[in-house]
């Protein structure tokens, strides 16, 4: 398993001290927005939430993983990865308060988060395999769930991957839990990394509670798949808080879990400490990223705010190139103007 | 009515939800017949993500309220597999928008089983799912798509409106030697309460319900748009001297043609409100089998009041997408003004 902290210093790794301070700066303030995401949610500002607190080192290391023009395949929970690739915090807050995603109009290589789990496994094996007909060289990031591993989807993409050579790296967030079902019930297998070797290909686990070693692991992965061979990458992380703002874990995680300390533990944490121990951050360094993430914060909600309501006419704008003779209609007498 | 009788019916009936008459309906029919088991995502320990199977796994244990792996093919396809076996599986889709996946089981096998074996195999199974509109969720939780299962044979389509129906209805589609899509309107999963009979509650598939008598026109209507439709016809009784009947159909498929019929026979007018898109929506169905089987009594085109043909938006525009009271009601004037 790949793992950075508890066995070696930044000194041996192949990053500098910028480089762990970008990958924890990104961690606090993706912490900070899911932290004020929930609260907003709770407020009625915003529509039921997925938070991801515990997985910002899988995230945010992943993200960092990647090229310029390597494209990301997001799922619902992947907020903090899209984040740290880019995405405004106004776009994410937007969607959660019933407007589509691209508000602002960004065009980071980022497809919208799937809703439907694992559906967009195959999206990005396609993706992958149009970077070979149309010789780019970028590959593609897949994130998903360990939940999603169970779906048709999630077979037939890998298969077309090893079969079709496809440049794509699969995450495997593997959290622990699927809304209520325990990772052990969702599948047999002894790890999710190793479903890989059955479609013919690697799969690797990382303690995704190490940005280092989920960042080093997905860009040695991400090497591996522009050579022409996909990965599976599982990352060990953990779910810390409900599955969403409308679940109640209580219900079905009465019993602590039944994981080694470093899963469990806060990856935010545990960042901090190692680092702090070998003087590449200090105390002012978090509060400054704190302060700069609230900042940031401030002004997206202002900017999500003020979206203004949108026309009846917004219904049908985007559903063809071309509207329809019946859409034209039945937009003009939602108007009222029939 | 004497105090005695008055306690008699008290005691046989309870006061439920409609997700609570399913959970009633469930509950009951696994008491009566052990062969009757639940299975999907998170229905066990967690009581199923809108509750309705709250309980079970505590009184039924888990080999008969079964948390599967996040997979709605293999939840469809073994419960064909069970049915076909003797077991009589209910498997719930955790929303209509995440059934698609199971698609393929439900048009391909369910439904053509019986016809395929010359009637030696069937499939009594239930495959219930919430659906529809309005309660701000995201993305592919809020379709209404049942005009897809009506269209194919051998599968019978049914939606319940209110918590007597819930519970009636599902014991009904239990004991069905057929398969059953059981679609329950989440939006009035919690909205009132009504008094539903205790114990054995069987409400026959295929006849619909005259909700509110009527002779000036006819409204058919299902669902969550049963209560817009009634609200709309107080108001027109009272504001227009209009009175509507309201038929709520109950079981799309088999459609009780001679409730329908009779209804438009009597009022020569009438008007579908479905809250799925117009386009060969059951509206559609509904209106063209007026046609074949009443046209001599009618005496204006028959008007449909539905979601239109985009897909169901977020929750900014939403208020838009649903049919409102006010919508069914300008609807309802239209064809009685024609
Ligand atoms: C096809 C489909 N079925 C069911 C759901 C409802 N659902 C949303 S999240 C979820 C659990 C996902 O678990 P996992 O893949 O482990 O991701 P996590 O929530 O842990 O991030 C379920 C069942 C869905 N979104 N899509
Ligand atoms: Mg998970």
């Amino acid at each position: 398993m790949h793992r950075v902290i508890g066995e070696r210093d930044l000194d041996a790794t192949p990053f500098d001290a910028d480089d762990a301070r970008d990958l924890l700066r990104d961690m606090i303030r993706a912490r900070r927005f899911d932290e004020r995401a929930v609260v907003l949610q709770r407020r009625g500002w915003m529509s039921g939430y997925p938070p991801f607190a515990g997985q910002e080192a899988t995230q945010v290391g992943a993200a960092h993983a990647l090229a310029a023009e390597d494209w990301l395949f997001p799922t619902y929970r992947s907020n903090a990865m899209q984040l740290a690739r880019g995405v405004p915090m106004g776009d994410l807050l937007a969607f959660r308060r019933g407007h589509p995603e691209f508000t602002a109009d960004h065009d980071l290589p980022i497809f919208p988060q799937a809703v439907p789990i694992a559906t967009q496994l195959p999206h990005a094996v396609g993706a992958g395999m149009a970077a070979d007909h149309l010789e780019n060289d970028h590959a593609i990031l897949c994130d998903f769930g360990d939940g999603a591993t169970s779906e048709g989807d999630f077979h037939e993409a890998m298969n077309f991957a090893g079969v079709f050579d496809a440049p794509v790296v699969f995450l495997c967030e593997n959290n622990g839990w699927a809304i209520s079902l325990p990772r052990e019930r969702q599948t047999a297998s002894p790890t999710i990394a190793q479903k890989a070797s059955a479609y013919g290909f690697d799969g690797t686990q990382v303690d995704g509670m190490d940005p280092l070693a989920v960042r080093s692991a997905v860009e040695e992965a991400l090497e591996t798949a522009r050579a022409g061979e996909p990965v599976l990458v599982e990352s060990l992380t953990y779910r810390q808080g409900a599955h969403t703002t409308s679940d109640d874990p209580s219900r079905y995680r009465d019993e602590g879990p039944d994981l080694p300390a470093w899963r469990t533990r806060d990856p935010i944490e545990r960042f901090v400490e190692y680092l702090a121990d070998q003087a590449v951050v200090d105390d002012g360094f978090v509060e400054d990223c704190k302060e700069e993430a609230d900042d940031e914060l401030d002004d997206a909600i202002a900017t999500a705010e003020a979206i203004p309501e949108p026309e009846s006419g917004e219904l049908f704008a985007h559903v063809y190139a071309e509207p329809t003779p019946e859409l034209d209609r039945q937009c003009a007498s939602l108007a009222g103007e029939d | 009515m004497s105090s005695a009788t008055a306690t008699e019916a008290e005691s046989a009936t309870e006061r439920l939800t409609l997700v609570e008459g399913v959970r009633e309906g469930l509950h009951t029919e696994m008491a009566r017949d052990d062969r009757v088991m639940v299975l999907g995502e998170d229905v066990g320990k967690n009581g199923g993500v809108f509750r309705a199977t709250e309980g079970l796994f505590e009184e039924f244990g888990e080999e008969r309220v079964v948390d599967t792996p996040l997979a709605e093919s293999g939840i469809v396809g073994s419960s064909i597999g069970l049915a076909l076996s003797g077991m009589k599986p209910v498997a719930e889709m955790q929303f209509m928008g995440f059934a698609y996946p199971a698609f393929d089981q439900l048009v391909s096998h369910a439904a053509r089983l019986r016809s395929r074996s010359h009637g030696q195999y069937t499939c009594p199974m239930v495959v219930r799912a919430p659906y529809g509109g309005g309660i701000r969720a995201p993305e592919h939780h809020s379709e209404s798509k049942e005009a897809f299962f009506v269209h194919e044979p051998g599968l019978k389509v049914v939606v319940p409106s209110t918590p007597a129906d819930a519970k009636g209805l599902l014991t009904a589609a239990i004991r069905d030697p057929d398969p059953v899509v059981f679609l329950e309107p989440k939006l009035i999963y919690r909205a009132f309460r009504e008094a539903v009979p205790r114990g054995s509650h069987a409400v026959p598939l295929g006849e619909a319900a005259v909700r509110r008598e009527g002779s000036d026109v006819s409204v058919f209507t299902w669902g969550a748009m049963t209560r817009p439709a009634l609200i709309a016809a107080g108001n027109l009784a009272e504001e227009h001297g209009v009175d509507c009947e309201v038929v709520d159909v109950r079981t799309l498929s088999p459609l009780d043609v001679g409730t329908v019929v009779a209804s438009f026979e009597k009022t020569g007018r009438a008007a579908v409100v479905h809250e799925a898109p117009k386009t060969a929506g059951v509206g559609a169905e509904i209106a063209t089998t007026i046609q074949e089987e009443a046209l001599c009594y009618q005496e204006a085109p028959i008007k449909r009041i539905a979601g239109f043909d985009a897909p169901v938006p977020l929750h900014a525009l939403e208020d838009y997408y649903l049919p409102q009271a006010v919508r069914v009601q300008d609807g309802i004037l239209e064809t009685v003004g024609f």
